[in-house]
Order: C-alpha cells, then sequence, then structure tokens
C-alpha cells in the first residue's frame, strides 16, 4: 500500500469513526429529562457512556441450576393491598385465568395476552443473578417469554422508542429498545421450575438482567409502546429522585 | 549516604517546595470525588451493612461480616423462610415485612457521578505519570531503599516529634513513596475495578472481572476493605500535614512553587 493510500484510508477511518460515534451519540438525544438536576445529569452520562462503550448484546453470566440461592422478596409482596388490591385480588382468583396483560400504543395491533397464551409462545429459561441497589444479590431461575417476542407480535411501530410497564402494585418504569430486544429481557412467569410465587411479582414480572434489580417490575399488568420519554410523573423513578437507567 | 538524599540526580525536585501543575490539578480531582465516594458510599452500605462473599448473598444466606452501621445492623422483620425446591434444606424465600432505611436513590447516582471524576484524574494522574517519568523517578522505591536499616530509620524519624521540617513536593522518604504506590498504583485501581465489578451491564461485556473477584459480593467486599485502607490512609495523609506546617503544604498543592 503507498504512503498516499494509507493516509486516505487512514482518514476514511477517523472520518468513519467520528460519524459513527456521532451516530451513536445522536442515537442517545432519547434521552430522559434532568429537570437541571446534577444527579441526573451524571445518570445520563453513565447512561449514554454504557450505550456508546458497551456492547449492546453481550449477555450477562448464566449459572447452573445448583448455584441458585435463597432469594428474599422486598418491597411489595402483597399486592392485594395496595391502591389496585382489589383488581388484583379479583385477577388473582383460578390462577389467575382471567388476568390479561395488555399491550398498547405505539404498536400496529395491540393484544391483550393471556397467561395461557405467554405460555404458548417462544419460551426461555435463564438461571441469573438479581443484583439489587441495597447491594445484596441472589441467584435464580427465571421462566418466560422474551419481550421482544411479544414485541414483534404486536407489529412494534418504527417510530417506537421505549418500552413502558405498569404494575399492580401503582408502579411503573421503561426501559429502551436496546434493552426491550435483549435476548435476556423476558417476561417471567416461573421461578426456580415452579410458578411466579405472589411475592416475586406472580402471574408476570419483567426480568432485566442488565439493569439493577428495581428495573425488574413484578405484577406486571399493562405495557405501553411509546415514541417518546414519559417519566410517569409522581410515580416515576426519575421524579422519586432514583436513576432511570441502572446499568451499574 | 541517605538514599532518599535530593542530592541523587534522578531525584532532584523540578519544582523546589512545590507540584507540578498535572498533580495538583489531578490531585484534587481525585481528592474531591474521594471525599463525595466516600461519603455517598458510606450512605450506600448503610442499605445493607452486610458482607458476603461469592456471587450471591443476601438476607436469607450467612454474611461474612455483619457492620454495626446505622438503623439496618440486624435489621430483619421476616416471614417464615419458604423453602423453593419440595426436597426441602436447599435455597428459601422469604418476604420482608418492614422497609429498611434507604437513602441509595441520591447516594448512588452522587456515588457515580463522582466515580466520573475520580476515574478521568486517576487516568490523568497514571498517564501523565508514566511518561513525565514521575512515578519511577519520584514515587517508585530504589532497591538501596528498601533495606531494613532504611525504612528504620524512617518509621523512627515519624515517630519523633516535632516532625522534620519537610519541604512540600518530592524526594520522599520511603514510608511516603510506599504509602503513595500503595494508594495511587493498587488501592485507587482496585476501588475502580471492584467497583464496576457490581454493574451488570459491565460485567456482561468483561465477564473476567466475575472471575477476577471470585463474585460480586467478594468484589463488593474488597471494594469495601479498599475504602478502610484508603480511608486510613487519608487520616495520617492529613495528620502528617499537619505536622509539617500544613499552611505551606497546602500552598505547594495548590499554587505549586509560588512564593
Amino acid at each position: 500500500m503507498t504512503d498516499a493510500r494509507i493516509r486516505i484510508s487512514r482518514r476514511a477511518l477517523i472520518g468513519g469513526l467520528a460519524s459513527s460515534a456521532g451516530l451513536l451519540l445522536s442515537g442517545c438525544n432519547e434521552e430522559p429529562p434532568t429537570y437541571g438536576n446534577l444527579l441526573r445529569m451524571g445518570d445520563n452520562l453513565t447512561y449514554s457512556a454504557q450505550r456508546l462503550l458497551l456492547s449492546r448484546t453481550s449477555l450477562v453470566r448464566e449459572y447452573d441450576r445448583a448455584e441458585i440461592t435463597s432469594m428474599p422478596a422486598i418491597g411489595t409482596v402483597d399486592p392485594t393491598q395496595g391502591k389496585a388490591g382489589d383488581q388484583y385480588a379479583a385477577v388473582m382468583r383460578g390462577d389467575f385465568a382471567d388476568w390479561r396483560l395488555e399491550v398498547v400504543g405505539s404498536v400496529g395491533q395491540p393484544k391483550s395476552f393471556s397467561l395461557a397464551d405467554l405460555k404458548r409462545m417462544k419460551s426461555r429459561t435463564q438461571v441469573t443473578r438479581h443484583m439489587c441497589e441495597e447491594g445484596w444479590t441472589a441467584i435464580a431461575e427465571w421462566t418466560g417469554v422474551p419481550l421482544g417476542a411479544v414485541l414483534e407480535a404486536v407489529a412494534i411501530r418504527p417510530a417506537a422508542r421505549f418500552v413502558e410497564f405498569h404494575s399492580f402494585d401503582g408502579l411503573a418504569d421503561s426501559v429502551d429498545l436496546v434493552d426491550a430486544f435483549h435476548p435476556q429481557t423476558i417476561l417471567a412467569y416461573g421461578m426456580n421450575g415452579r410458578d411466579l410465587p405472589i411475592p416475586h411479582g406472580a402471574p408476570l414480572r419483567l426480568r432485566v438482567e442488565r439493569q439493577i434489580g428495581y428495573k425488574s417490575l413484578k405484577f406486571l399488568r399493562r405495557i405501553v409502546v411509546a415514541d417518546r420519554f414519559n417519566d410517569f410523573g409522581k410515580t416515576g423513578s426519575i421524579q422519586n429522585g432514583w436513576a432511570w437507567h441502572v446499568g451499574i | 549516604m541517605d538514599p532518599t538524599s535530593a542530592d541523587d540526580p534522578a531525584e532532584t525536585p523540578l519544582e523546589a517546595g512545590g507540584h507540578r501543575l498535572w498533580v495538583r490539578l489531578t490531585h484534587w480531582a481525585i481528592a474531591g470525588a474521594a471525599i463525595v465516594l466516600i461519603v455517598s458510599g458510606v450512605t450506600i452500605l448503610m442499605a445493607h451493612p452486610r458482607l458476603y462473599w461469592g456471587h450471591a448473598g443476601n438476607d436469607l444466606t450467612q454474611p461474612l461480616l455483619e457492620i454495626p452501621l446505622g438503623p439496618n445492623h440486624h435489621h430483619g422483620s421476616w416471614s417464615k423462610a419458604t423453602p423453593f425446591f419440595a426436597s426441602g434444606g436447599g435455597p428459601v424465600t422469604a418476604n420482608r415485612l418492614v422497609e429498611p432505611w434507604n437513602q441509595n436513590s441520591w447516594a448512588r447516582s452522587l456515588h457515580f457521578l463522582a466515580a466520573w471524576i475520580f476515574l478521568a484524574g486517576l487516568i490523568a494522574y497514571l498517564a501523565l505519570g508514566t511518561a513525565t517519568g514521575h512515578l519511577r523517578r519520584y514515587l517508585w522505591p530504589r532497591r538501596a531503599e528498601l533495606s531494613r536499616d532504611n525504612i528504620g530509620r524512617d518509621i523512627k524519624a515519624h515517630l519523633r516529634l516535632p516532625m522534620p521540617d519537610a519541604e512540600p513536593g518530592p524526594p520522599y522518604a520511603i514510608l511516603q513513596k510506599l504509602s503513595y504506590v500503595l494508594i495511587a498504583l493498587v488501592l485507587l485501581p482496585l476501588m475502580f475495578l471492584t467497583g464496576i465489578s457490581m454493574s451488570p451491564a459491565i460485567a456482561a461485556d468483561y465477564p473476567f472481572l466475575l472471575d477476577l473477584f471470585g463474585g460480586t459480593q467478594s468484589a463488593r467486599t474488597l471494594h469495601f476493605f479498599a475504602f478502610v485502607a484508603i480511608t486510613l490512609f487519608l487520616v495520617v495523609h492529613l495528620v502528617m500535614i499537619l505536622l509539617t506546617r500544613p499552611l505551606r503544604q497546602l500552598r505547594g498543592m495548590t499554587l505549586g512553587n509560588r512564593r
């Protein structure tokens, strides 16, 4: 290769790197609002850096079944006591036969899934480590349907950017599409080889394995595919002072 | 001859009585970030003051150590444990009945914000320290300095009060060199590595981090002991400054050799 060609290819390489970095950065324009809060700016810096520097498809370690450990149930352990307690009590009868997961929003075919519908779809079982923001960890086996399969079943629109989750205990949260379509992001109905126990989020909970535990909402009732970021006001993580993206 | 003497041409200070600009900048960036990391880190630890070894550990497993710190020490209001598997004797679950003290919302975000400043300062310090020869010239101990006689002499010098009146900045005696090497080349990088080992996103990309420390909880435990060592260093560092004309030391690390 001549010197001139090396120079050109070097320039092309640098230009290519710069433009792809720009593309990646512009892909991070869809950031949660900071409301001028320095801590939220730091959260967004960490979010952008993780999306820029880390692989979007790398898998978390999966353990052997023999490595399953004890796991506390924390936060809401009995949703019949909460705000939507009556509604939860109504759907929990008969092994959640009348429970439905609504999937709506920026989708071509909004659908309502029964537990049996979800169990008929392709399933994934993974033994992973739950990392709680408090500092403890637990290893458990989760069985469920990949969230990506559900989003494809409702024909998610190209304009969609976030997937929101709403639970029976009044919580709401969201993930970006990188985490939504990650192969280990599942809607879990089984835990350690049995139906998901109520304190752990029955009938259906989210597992977002590359984020801290509080992202994996329990007691799901509704999924909304959104084109724009929603902070969920007073019930959302941001206005309660918590980071939205918690990869660390 | 005293091997730490400034007569050694390799250790002639470039800025008598002060520190170079990049040393001052990185020192204060790391020091400021470290204070914030210590405060937020202790707050995070208070949410769950139990340490474990291995990949997993929680209130239903055996801790390595329970730290008597804050309202969550021996916190526990749990429902009766029920086994996950029919065979019994294996892993269990139990419901937490009372929510513990938790200020992790701001403490975690502040910790990671300060961690960026810490990381930038540490990378700049190590890169410039290597490129300029600063680490090799002023911090890395020479073989002769590691003799028992020399170390013994320096220990005695530190036990005598008042402390000998030293100019701020290099050259350093052997104990000072060893503690700076330990903090800059061992403890601070270890803090970074054990810290990111706890991140599920980073550990997914770099699973060797989990094997390096033997699991997330081992990394968390080492993170704690490295914090203890760094805090001890900080205390000794501040005492030494107070004993050796603190205002002049402070000026040397802030304004350099300007008089």
